[in-house]
């Protein structure tokens, strides 16, 4: 026999869990739900779209009544749940059905505040919570005129906004002199209510409500000073209580919700709650992202699985009204131990201010151009120390250029039709409506829907502000706490440490030590396993090529026909006659279609065929040539110029140094491609700036950079220090690579790694710390005694490595 | 009419690997999963004909190595919200050998 779970509360927290149980546990419980509402489960945040015309309730339902008998999941809706027998384990519900339970999960969310004043019972006082009372506001607004709100804050402006575009006159009345002040400033709390005013609402700013009036129906409202004015709805927006009297009837603790643990389990441990009627660590929460946290802890813990624990959420906040952008996060306040940076362009509306404390940021708040607002709100998070960048930090995370959306700053004010993803031609339209009516709340449900942001990734902050805009602060950003991929709960720094601390030398012994979830892992785990055991153990460790993308297991380009390109290295772009001639010949051999210079200073044979690889590897092999790279997560060019051997500028040999660098550090397998520049002065002709290792000769030396990128976001480097001579540029390029070989997560580049661990920390490890630097580099000299080889050779000089590139027989 | 054919040794495709067969009506990848199981699938890929030989294999699934959607060896149908279809053909092993049947399935 099953378990019994039963849920109480049909709504946002509740069935999170519950789908969160599906994934990871299908089969384990005959599963029975309690919904006071008369409907499936819906995305109650969406309401306030509904309410301003823009989305219907159809387009809003998560699951449908019918999805609930697919999963085979009891929808008991409609009915209210109104004691708990926990001796016996049985729910009864008002009208006497009674459900019994083996684990029960309350969420049973909060209940609106009604600010008890005279005249508060009167019909025509609503709230805004849930179908039922958008259902009144819309026939409302079909014959009456004025409407009048209390409350301005996040769901009292959304719903004055919405009656507003239904065609009342609207008032909003405010207790403070600063709207939404819990969220806002004084300045960006101005700049909301100009905005607003400029969309038509009525603001009655400072004022306190003294009554109600009318007599069987609501007639006005009275103020404290005396003030009197008309509604004939008056919608109640002052706050919300977490809903806890079933539970405290049924003698669970509760203080201002229901306390649970970091499991989600109430003092009775068979009694799980999740959703805003819960305090955790003191905490009670009113936004979705920290409920689906909490929602997916609670669903490890009844699969009886897993690491989970829920440990508390920071949250931001975005208001949903069409074109008004705004971010709020942390304490934006500050005090006397607090540092604001300000940006202030009222002709642009905008409006920026992060506030610092001992260099990290504590809270920020954004009006006009929220662009950046989920990177601070991931800096805050993350506690990064922001020193290293500060003078760039408020002109943003990508001041330099995306390529394509450089200066996109305000997608709320984008037409349906603009494109946001370049590489797959997804549009603003088509993810609002995905996101809407596919019920998605996370960056990576858009990937997977819109495949928007899913390739070169450009557009990711501009897809996470329309998630933003369309689901206020509901969207979950990316945790903190970043799993590898779907079949594990463990980030790529917990893997690596285990790794490296249990002397786990094989793909498998990882997963099974850390407990993998699926059998094989997938293509996103298994590379990077790979990658880790390899660069961990270089002496122990034996490569997987069936966990290699196939780039690196060909050792070859992948087309898109299917067919390869093939790379030869030419050392510092330097070339020879004999090897131009080998590669004409090997051109003419294979039936090459197109030969092409590639951007990395060498000649690219595009358009071979699988079978036809080892043989024309042989053929470069014999005029000396070797692989060069170009599919590799590993060593790609070192770009030179012509340096002090010929140019009249020439500071320093820079061919020289890069044909030695190059010679000293191919082949090394690295968390992401590693690209590397020499030039002779600082005119800096090999573009040396915007590589992950650049060097650049003056005439005292030669001045190192890092972290440099082209592609898809332009980093120049960060200077890591000036050398005098030769062999310290080599010692301090072994070091930097090896740091980033054994630090860097895979598929990391060197730009974002730097800026996630600081170019300090990068100093201290290669600059300031001789003993280390020197460590380091002989760690790297050690792993390439086995790595720099050409995997070509080994190829043509293996029989059974061979046959792998041979298509079988004919048959059929 | 269905015919059968001897393909390779079952050792001769690596555990998660796969292999090419060029047939009459185009290649055919043919795969072997984790617990030894054996499939094949059109070397197509719904998406844009990318060869799914030269995929990861993975849970008796494979990922397209040009855009990665993920399809199943044993239904050929593309992992959600992706939709599309590789047609599959059966695979038989016998005395340590991978035979092909050259008719598709559904
Ligand atoms: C061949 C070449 C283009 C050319 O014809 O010139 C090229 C071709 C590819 N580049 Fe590139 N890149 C080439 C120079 C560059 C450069 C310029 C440079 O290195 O000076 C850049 C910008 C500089 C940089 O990387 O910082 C560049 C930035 C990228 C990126 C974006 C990287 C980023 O961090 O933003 C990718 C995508 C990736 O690696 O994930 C990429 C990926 C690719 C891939 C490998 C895409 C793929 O995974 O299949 C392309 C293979 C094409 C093919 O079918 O063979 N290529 N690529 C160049 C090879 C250079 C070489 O000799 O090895
Ligand atoms: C108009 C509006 C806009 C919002 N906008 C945003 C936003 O932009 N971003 C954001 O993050 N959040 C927003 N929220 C808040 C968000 O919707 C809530 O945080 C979330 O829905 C809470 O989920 P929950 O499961 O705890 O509660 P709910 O979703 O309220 O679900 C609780 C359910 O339990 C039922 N129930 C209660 N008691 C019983 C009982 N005894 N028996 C049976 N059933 C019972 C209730 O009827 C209800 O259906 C908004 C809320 C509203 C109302
Ligand atoms: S070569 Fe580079 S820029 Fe050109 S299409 Fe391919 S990935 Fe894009
Ligand atoms: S061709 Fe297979 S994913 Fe695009």
């Amino acid at each position: 026999m099953k378990e019994k779970l039963v849920l109480v509360g049909n709504g946002m927290a509740g069935m999170r869990t519950i789908e969160e149980l599906l994934k990871i546990a299908p089969d384990m419980y005959d599963i029975t739900v309690f919904g006071a509402e008369p409907y499936g489960n819906y995305n109650r945040i969406l309401l306030s779209p509904v309410l301003a015309g823009e989305k219907t309730i159809d387009d809003i339902m998560l699951n449908s009544e019918s999805w609930y008998v697919e999963n085979n999941i009891k929808l008991i809706k409609g009915k209210k749940i109104n004691k708990i027998d926990r001796r016996n384990r049985v729910v009864h519900s008002e009208d006497g059905t009674s459900e019994s339970y083996d684990r029960l999960l309350l969420a049973t969310g909060s209940n609106p505040f009604i600010i008890p004043v005279p005249g508060s019972d009167l019909p025509g006082v609503i709230s805004f919570r849930d179908i039922h009372d958008v259902d009144t506001m819309l026939s409302a607004s079909k014959s009456k005129k004025h409407a009048v709100v209390i409350g301005g804050g996040l769901l009292g402006l959304e719903a004055a906004y919405g009656l507003k575009l239904q065609g009342m006159n609207v008032t909003v009345v405010h207790l403070t002199d600063v709207l939404m002040e819990r969220q806002l400033d004084a300045i960006s709390g101005r700049m909301l209510q100009k905005t607003l005013e400029d969309k038509g609402l009525h603001f009655l700013m400072a004022h306190q409500t003294e009554a109600i009036v009318g007599e069987d129906k609501v007639k006005g409202v009275r103020f404290k000073n005396g003030l009197e004015i008309a509604a004939d709805i008056v919608v109640m927006a002052v706050g919300i209580r977490p809903n806890f009297s079933l539970a405290q009837s049924a003698g669970i603790y509760c203080e201002r919700g229901i306390v649970v643990n970091d499991t989600m389990q109430t003092y009775d441990p068979r009694v799980y709650s999740v959703g805003e009627c819960v305090q955790h660590r003191g905490q009670t929460y009113g936004l979705v992202a920290p409920l689906f946290e909490q929602a997916k802890v609670a669903a490890n813990h009844l699969a009886q699985f897993g690491i989970g624990r829920y440990e508390g959420s920071l949250t931001s906040t975005k208001l949903k009204v069409t074109g008004v952008d705004l971010f709020s996060a942390g304490d934006f306040h500050g005090d006397e131990s607090t540092e604001n940076i300000v940006l202030k362009d009222v002709s642009r509306g905008i409006y920026k201010k992060v506030v610092l404390k001992d260099n990290k940021i504590q809270g920020a708040v954004m009006y006009g151009d929220t662009v950046d607002g989920s990177w601070y709100f991931q800096l805050m998070r993350d506690g990064t120390d922001v020193s290293d960048f500060r003078e760039s930090l408020m002109f943003g995370q990508s001041h330099l250029g995306d390529s394509g959306h450089g200066g996109q700053n305000a997608a709320a004010n984008m037409s349906d039709d603009m494109e946001i993803c370049g590489c797959n031609g997804v549009c603003k339209g088509d993810i609002v409506k995905a996101i809407s009516t596919k019920g998605l709340f996370t960056l990576e449900e858009v990937k997977t829907h819109t495949k928007a942001s899913n390739s070169c990734g450009s557009c990711t902050g501009l897809v996470e502000q329309i998630l933003a805009s369309t689901l206020g602060g509901g969207y979950s950003a990316a945790s903190k706490k970043k799993s590898v991929c779907k079949c594990t709960d463990y980030t790529h720094d917990e893997v690596r440490k285990t790794i490296f601390a249990e002397k786990l030398t094989s793909i498998k012994a990882v997963m099974r030590y850390m407990e993998w979830n699926t059998e094989d892992g997938c293509h996103v785990c298994r590379p990077a396993l790979n990658y880790y055991v390899l660069s961990s153990w270089p002496e122990e460790a034996v490569d997987d090529p069936q966990s290699r993308f196939i780039n690196e297991r060909a050792h070859a380009n992948i087309q898109k026909d299917g067919t390869y390109s093939v790379v030869p290295r030419m050392w510092g772009g330097l070339t020879t006659p004999n090897e131009l001639r080998a590669i004409a010949d090997a051109a003419e051999k294979y039936n090459v279609p197109t030969v092409k210079v590639t951007g990395g200073q060498r000649i690219d044979l595009l358009g071979v065929k699988k079978d036809d690889l080892p043989r024309m590897w042989k053929d470069l092999n014999d005029a000396g040539m070797v692989s060069g790279h170009a599919y590799g997560k590993s060593l790609r060019t070192v770009k030179t110029c012509v340096g002090k051997e010929h140019c009249r500028f020439g500071t320093q040999f820079s061919m020289g140094m890069g044909v030695d660098l190059e010679k000293a550090t191919w082949g090394s397998w690295m968390p992401h491609k590693f690209k590397m520049a020499v030039s002779g002065c600082p005119r800096n002709c090999a573009e040396a700036t915007i590589k992950d290792f650049g060097v650049v000769a003056v005439e005292s030396g030669w001045e190192l950079h890092v972290g440099g990128n082209g592609g898809v976001k332009v980093r120049p480097t960060d200077l890591l220090c000036k050398v005098k001579t030769d062999e310290e540029v080599k010692e301090y390029c072994y070091a930097f690579i090896q740091l980033y070989r054994e630090d860097a997560h895979y598929l990391e580049r060197t730009a974002p790694w730097i800026e996630r661990v600081g170019l300090s920390y990068v100093k201290q490890q290669v600059v300031e710390n001789e003993e280390k630097r020197k460590a380091l580099a002989e760690r790297f000299l050690f792993s390439q005694k086995i790595a720099a080889q050409d995997p070509w050779a080994a190829i043509v000089n293996s029989e059974t490595h061979k046959k792998e590139f041979i298509t079988l027989k004919a048959v059929g | 009419m269905s015919q059968m054919f001897e393909v390779c040794g079952v050792e001769d495709i690596p555990v998660l690997g796969s292999k090419v067969v060029s047939a009459n009506e185009g290649n055919i990848a043919v795969f072997r999963a984790s617990d030894g199981e054996f499939f094949a699938l059109k070397d197509e890929c719904p998406h844009k004909q990318g060869p799914l030989s030269q995929g990861i294999v993975h849970n008796k699934k494979v990922t397209c190595p040009l855009h990665n959607w993920v399809i199943s060896l044993e239904t050929g149908m593309a992992q959600e919200p992706d939709e599309g279809c590789a047609a599959r053909y059966p695979v038989e092993v016998k005395d340590k050998k991978v035979f092909l049947i050259l008719k598709a399935m559904d």
